[in-house]
């Protein structure tokens, strides 16, 4: 026998194998399906696992924790329920490209098809919200898979990866060996860019007099910040970042313009719609980004790098393709544009666009006596110095921290960009924490969000998570009821938040800090007070002015440049 | 435009699933398609049958890529090729039909392979417009039954998938 080799149980298997991968943290929930491999964790401390109360929260927290670190996030659920309930947390890892290897029980493979206790097809629920998935038929097959799946949820563009494992498999043994590489003939991404293609955008980007650079979420996902940053640099273009771009480029730079999109700045949104090069950089051309895509940039030709091929010329024809990863690619334009110290003359386009940035867009009531929800984001912004982790749900109060809190730094900013999942935040914030106990971690969210998923404040006091929840509570699922006013002439139809808890009670209930702030003059004490509370889980019950509206807004349907302004803002011409 | 593609794809359990429910989570196209396993027993050869615009197409062909399980996507259009099906049709064969279901038969070089008292079993192979036209020729009332397997492509010459 080969001592190299231990022959052991395939539930053995799953904890060894998470052991050599590296894995730390498992965010999961027991139940019939998976006992033989609980029974595993229970013998070994080396793999801590989250205990969560609901298995759409441990996908969120694995996904948080992955978005803060980059590292996947690791999901263990048992079969039926327990993987039904992890779906909606897998589609928004998957809208993203967050990677996350997620662990589900499946009933024995005798009795697969048979409709047998808390059975579902779990590849088939799963597949078109999966990078990939597999079903272990097999213990010999075990080890081998694990390591394919956090390889295929890692590399290329991320994504979950679902493997399903039956029961019987965590039974039987077998010898285990855990792969040193990977190598798959059907998935093998691009990473290097086409130098040809490399330099018609450097050829491109030097004829430019309007440039503009967009870049978002892959920059983050591929960690090329640093590239991102000297490449801006050395071109002096002006930038906007995505909504799930944020942080990929110092936000307190001179050259970032701001958040495009919907609810971007006047000044990002004006500059896109007439710029003549646009560079995009691992942003994917979404409907909130281009609004109308027939009034889309219409007078720019269009660099468009990305690691995806098929995100390239799905929504927008795009002049030079880059497939390739973005971090690579950056580095290859950076040298090819150290090669010539020729640089476009745009002077006049950067007194352009601080004509527009004297618009101010995103100016609020600042004397007002109720509290606005952009006056608590400043203050988080300004007390937390801009390092905090923040994650936010969905809706109103996600666009305000995308606008207020700015992010001079990558992963700091964690929220359901493509998928729009209310119930994220508060489960993403507990991922973050997990990872980095030291760092100040914040959860942006609104009395309805964050009901959503409320249960985890459990699991946070059991495994002391002490975020800092800030509950921009305006009794209305804000964004729903501001769209009701503008498009439905005020018929606030079921966005009324009716009967809400006194979250203050219920935090202490979780027993946690609850803190009700209802004057504006007493927002910044509040949030120093929390702050200063490190050990303490605070939710910070804000009960701000039910009327505000995020503005800029770019309506449904509209082009870049029919942007609806807040209220009392100068009319201007659209040049 | 109507395009043949042609996969090679792992011998997967689930890899059809994954290549049709990308073509309706998408809003594909699919005329038709068919697999099975070839000589190298761990893979299977697919093809499809779609149709759209040149950017629908490469769309197509770029998410069928991006599929884990698939190993190679050629688009057969981009190059001469041959297209064949096989269909087998059920037809009433009495009396003087019988004849003449046989006289049909030869002239679109299909074969009679089953035979019973009140009816032929035909088999006939060729590109789909052969197959539509043999269907036209027999009268209506004869049909019992048509099976069609879908289109078998490959490009002409000496050009061979590798992967």
């Amino acid at each position: 026998m080969d001592k190299a080799k231990p022959i052991l149980r395939g539930a053995e298997i799953f904890v060894r194998a998470l052991k050599d991968e590296g894995v730390k943290h498992v965010f999961g929930y027991p139940g019939g399906a998976v006992l033989h491999i609980y029974d595993e964790l229970y013998k070994q401390t080396e793999v801590e696992h989250i205990l969560v109360r609901h298995e759409q929260g441990a996908a969120h927290a694995a996904d948080g924790y992955a978005r803060a670190t980059g590292r996947p996030g690791v999901v263990l659920v048992t079969s039926g329920p327990g993987i039904t309930n992890a779906v909606t947390g897998i589609a928004t890892a998957y809208m993203d490209s967050i990677p996350l290897v997620v662990f589900s029980g499946q009933v024995a493979t005798s009795v697969i098809g048979n409709d047998a206790f808390q059975e579902v097809d779990a590849i088939g629920i799963t597949r078109p919200c999966v990078k990939h998935n597999f079903l272990v038929n097999d213990v010999k097959d075990l080890a081998a898979t694990i390591k394919k799946a956090f390889y295929v949820a890692g590399s290329g563009r991320p994504g979950p990866v679902l493997v399903d494992i039956p029961k019987d498999v965590t039974a039987n043994s077998c010898a285990y060996e855990y792969p040193a590489t990977v190598d798959m003939r059907s998935y093998r991404p691009t990473v290097k860019g086409h130098p040809g293609q490399i330099r018609r955008a450097v050829n491109l980007m030097l004829q430019a007099r309007k440039p503009m650079i967009y870049t978002g979420g892959g920059v983050v996902l591929s960690d090329a910040s640093a590239e991102l940053t000297e490449f801006t640099r050395a071109l002096g273009f002006p930038i906007t970042n995505t909504l799930m771009g944020l942080g990929a480029y110092p936000a307190t730079d001179p050259q970032f313009i701001g958040m495009l999109g919907m609810h971007g700045t006047y000044e990002a949104n004006m500059a896109m719609h007439q710029c003549d090069v646009l560079i995009a950089i691992g942003a994917r051309f979404d409907d909130r980004v281009t609004g109308d895509l027939e009034k889309f940039c219409p007078h720019a030709r269009i660099v468009h790098i990305d690691v995806d091929p098929s995100s390239i010329a799905k929504n927008v024809p795009v002049d030079v393709p880059i497939v390739g990863d973005v971090k690579q690619v950056l580095g290859e334009l950076n040298a090819g544009l150290q090669e010539t110290s020729a640089r476009p003359d745009i002077a006049d386009w950067w007194r352009r666009i601080k004509d527009w940035q004297a618009m101010d867009c995103l100016r609020f009531d600042r004397d007002s006596k109720l509290i606005k929800p952009q006056q608590v984001i400043e203050q988080l912004y300004r007390l937390t110095a801009g390092n905090a982790y923040i994650s936010s749900d969905v809706g109103q109060h996600q666009m305000w921290a995308a606008q207020f809190y700015k992010f001079d730094k990558p992963r700091r900013w964690l929220n359901s960009g493509g998928l729009g999942t209310m119930g994220f935040g508060l489960p993403a914030a507990m991922g973050a924490k997990i990872a980095y106990p030291e760092a100040t971690v914040a959860c942006v969210t609104g009395e309805a969000s964050l009901v959503m998923c409320i249960q985890e404040l459990s699991t946070c006091l059991q495994y002391h998570t002490p975020i800092k929840i800030i509950n921009l509570n305006n009794r209305y699922m804000g964004m729903v009821r501001q769209w009701q006013e503008f498009f439905y002439e005020k018929r606030y139809s079921h966005s009324y938040m009716e009967a809400l808890p006194d979250f203050v009670k219920l935090a202490e209930s979780f027993g946690h800090v609850g803190m009700r702030i209802e004057q504006a003059a007493e927002v910044e004490p509040a949030l120093q007070e929390a702050l200063a509370m490190e050990d303490k889980l605070v939710l910070m019950d804000f009960i701000t002015d039910q009327t505000e509206n995020v503005y800029p807004m770019i309506a449904a349907g509209k082009g870049q440049h029919e942007m609806h302004l807040a209220p009392g803002s100068e009319e201007r011409e659209l040049a | 435009m109507r395009h043949i593609l042609s996969l090679v794809v792992e011998n997967e359990a689930g890899a059809l699933s994954r290549i049709s429910g990308l073509f309706s989570a998408r809003g594909f196209n699919i005329e038709s398609l068919t697999v099975a396993p070839t000589e190298d027993l761990t893979v299977s050869r697919m093809t499809i049958v779609t149709s759209g615009s040149d950017a629908i197409i490469e769309q197509i062909t770029k998410h069928l890529n991006k599929l884990v399980d698939v190993i190679k996507v050629v688009d057969l259009n981009e190059g001469e090729h041959i297209e064949r099906e096989l269909m087998l049709v059920k037809v009433k064969a009495v009396d003087s039909s019988r004849e003449e279901l046989g006289r049909l038969s030869d002239i679109f070089r299909g074969r009679i392979i089953d035979v019973s008292e009140n009816s032929y079993t035909i088999e006939v192979t060729g590109a789909g417009d052969k197959l539509d036209a043999f269907l036209k020729a027999l009268k209506s009332e004869w049909i019992l039954e048509t099976v069609r397997t879908g289109v078998s492509g490959i490009a002409r010459g000496e050009k061979a998938i590798r992967f």
